[in-house]
């Protein structure tokens, strides 16, 4: 197999829209999200490792708040009063740098670096070499809690900046995301979002088969949070809440976002077996052909 | 008077540290009043506090044992308390120094360390954020409460972690002067707070240089390094082994990691061995940051004191006199070495 090298990285360079019509921020942030695809695709193909099932789940989340959400730009990434996303799932820490390139955060050139002994682009990210990460994640059940603790000092501070946190499914079993939620309706953190990437899969298994979840609307309530449940892929929804919370004065928001793990590659997609597993080049192939058919204004259908 | 007399000083009066107070020079260590380091560290954190609009508290419901009512109500905004969850706690005091905020997590020493060491190493260390770690009531301060109260552990498994600084204060002015210093450093700091008191050993005007040891006595015979609540016992086993004729160097190491090795190779090469002595596992801790340094350089004979296995029932006093850390046992381990 090849190894990644330079020609592999053919993403465009995408940058936050000024205040445009709602339907022409969605083609965007869509078409972003097929770039990202297809470079992510790429990315894991020929480094040979990566968390592809769990990218394509998050990458249309990834894309809506990098594109038309956050606060923060490359030439805001040091501004004390920039919006924070903190990925707890940092196992899908190529879909996040993709995206991070895709937006500017970081030259697009260096995703050939992935993996690669000594590069910047670890399989878990690193706040110290990357600038636009906030958190070194991996292991799991951390991101909530420091997420927590910014919307804590944002309130301190009197600050309107925000704070999502984007956290898997599986990941919910850790005890310490709940410690940090009681923590955060205590706290009446109404500026903090919690994004749970519903996919319903784990490393090998569904999570209902694993240790179940539901009812998680329920159970978010229950912690003090305003619950919402969005279509994870479609951005138009994604946009909608992300841009509109708080939905209740003094409540957090937990918004399920119910997604498919390797979305939308027909033979990916809600796929266990593809949670670490690399595309061979016949399926690279056959994935890249599935997103370039897929219609450009329409969304990652 | 015994070493368990002196250890347990009930009849000595514990006053707060008052950095004017006449000491008289002449006066054995062991008969100074003996003071809880937490006070002193209430203390430094409001003042801190007053100074710095950015520091604040973080605890786990650990308001009352760390002392803290009275910073509560200064600073009620200030006093984050997540409650009986310390992996959040950690989180929490990770994501606050994300938002520019100087965060000093106060909570029992085992508790911190252990429940949330993944957070220490991952949001912390690694993620590099300025957090300051303020592990109270350590080693054996629980001392009846039994070893899942004891904190012995934390100096060996934090100094695996890479990007912390562990600093072992061993009374008050040094409690309050590395918290004033790592208040001012950006980065990841680690700082035992004793509550078995402790007498003054260094003078009210000392300044805490990280990762520098301090010659309180100096000798050529044998060295004794000590650090925390057993560094006043090393000094006064100085005193007993001076009265025949042994010639005791004693170094007060209170930052184990980074470690000052010139100081532990000069004493290496300047004494016969060395003899360390701390309340903490007799693995891993200082004693294991002390021998690596001396058998990778200079080799000459170690004796390791610390604590050797879950301990039984007992105060910690009595616990670090069994493990042979009372003034004459650590004279006699010194005694053994260089017999």
């Amino acid at each position: 197999m090849t190894a990644l090298a330079p020609e592999h990285v053919t993403m465009p360079v995408f940058h936050r829209l000024p205040h445009v019509h709602r339907d022409e921020q969605i083609a965007y942030i869509a078409e972003a999200a097929r770039q990202i695809r297809i470079q992510d695709l790429k990315l894991v193909h020929y480094a040979g490792a990566g968390h592809i099932g769990g990218d394509l789940s998050a990458i249309d989340i990834l894309a809506t708040l990098y594109g038309a959400v956050l606060n923060v730009s490359p030439e805001t990434v040091d501004d004390p009063e920039r919006d924070r996303f903190i990925l707890s799932k940092g196992h899908i820490a190529g879909g996040l740098y993709t995206t991070l390139a895709a937006f500017g955060f970081l030259p697009v050139d260096e995703l050939a670096t992935f993996l690669k002994p000594l590069s910047r682009l670890n399989g878990h990210p690193n706040r110290n070499y990357v600038r636009g990460i906030e958190a070194n994640t991996g292991p799991l059940g951390h991101g909530l809690p420091i997420a927590v603790g910014h919307a804590l000092s944002a309130k301190l501070d009197v600050s309107r900046r925000r704070t999502y946190v984007l956290v898997g499914d599986g990941e919910l079993q850790e005890g310490s995301n709940w410690e940090a939620m009681m923590a955060a309706s205590h706290y009446e953190l109404d500026r903090l979002t919690v994004i749970a990437d519903r996919n319903r899969l784990q490393q090998g298994a569904t999570v209902r088969e694993t240790n179940d979840l539901e009812p998680l609307d329920q159970k978010a309530t229950a912690f003090g949070f305003a619950a919402v449940e969005v279509n994870g892929h479609d951005h138009g929804e994604l946009l909608d809440v992300l841009s509109s919370v708080p939905f209740r004065p003094g409540k957090p928001t937990f918004v399920i976002a119910h997604t498919h793990k390797g979305h939308p590659i027909s033979f990916m997609s809600n796929n266990a077996a593809w949670h670490h597993k690399v595309p061979s080049a016949e399926q690279l192939e056959l994935a890249l052909d599935e997103l370039t058919a897929v219609d450009r204004s329409g969304g990652a259908a | 008077m015994t070493d368990t007399d002196v250890e347990q000083g009930g009849t000595i009066p514990l006053e707060p540290p008052a950095a004017s107070r006449e000491r008289a020079p002449q006066q054995s260590i062991s008969e100074r009043p003996r003071f809880d380091c937490r006070n002193a560290y209430v203390e430094t954190l409001a003042e801190l506090a007053h100074e710095n609009h950015r520091i604040v508290g973080v605890v786990n419901d650990s308001v009352g044992s760390s002392k803290l009512d009275a910073f509560k109500r200064a600073f009620p905004d200030r006093l984050i308390n997540v409650g009986i969850a310390e992996q959040d706690m950690v989180g929490v005091a990770a994501g606050l120094a994300n938002g520019g905020r100087i965060a000093f997590v106060s909570a029992a020493s085992c508790f911190l360390t252990a429940r949330a060491l993944e957070q220490i190493k991952a949001d912390v260390a690694y993620s590099n954020r300025n957090v300051k770690l303020c592990g109270m009531s350590p080693g054996m301060a629980y001392g009846e409460l039994g070893p899942t109260h004891h904190s012995i552990e934390d100096i060996a498994w934090l100094r695996a972690i890479d990007n912390i600084t562990i600093v072992v204060p061993a009374d008050p002015i040094e409690t309050a002067a590395a918290m004033r210093w790592a208040a001012e450093i950006e980065g990841p700091v680690f700082i035992r707070v004793s509550r078995m008191s402790v007498p003054e050993v260094y003078p009210a005007d000392y300044t805490f240089v990280p990762g520098k040891a301090v010659t309180l006595r100096d000798g050529d015979d044998v060295t004794l390094i000590s650090n925390g609540t057993v560094l006043w016992r090393a000094l006064v086993a100085a005193e007993q082994l001076e009265d025949e004729g042994i010639s005791a160097r004693v170094i007060s190491m209170p930052t184990v990691k980074p470690l000052d090795s010139e100081a532990v190779l000069q004493a290496a090469q300047e004494t016969r061995g060395i003899v360390t002595a701390e309340e903490a596992t007799a693995a891993g801790a200082l004693g294991g940051a002390v021998a690596e340094t001396v058998v990778q350089n200079h080799p000459v004979k170690i004796k390791i004191l610390g604590v050797p296995e879950f301990a039984p029932t007992g105060s910690a006093g009595f616990l670090l006199d069994r493990y042979g850390m009372s003034p004459s046992g650590i004279a006699e381990a010194a005694r053994a070495l260089i017999r």
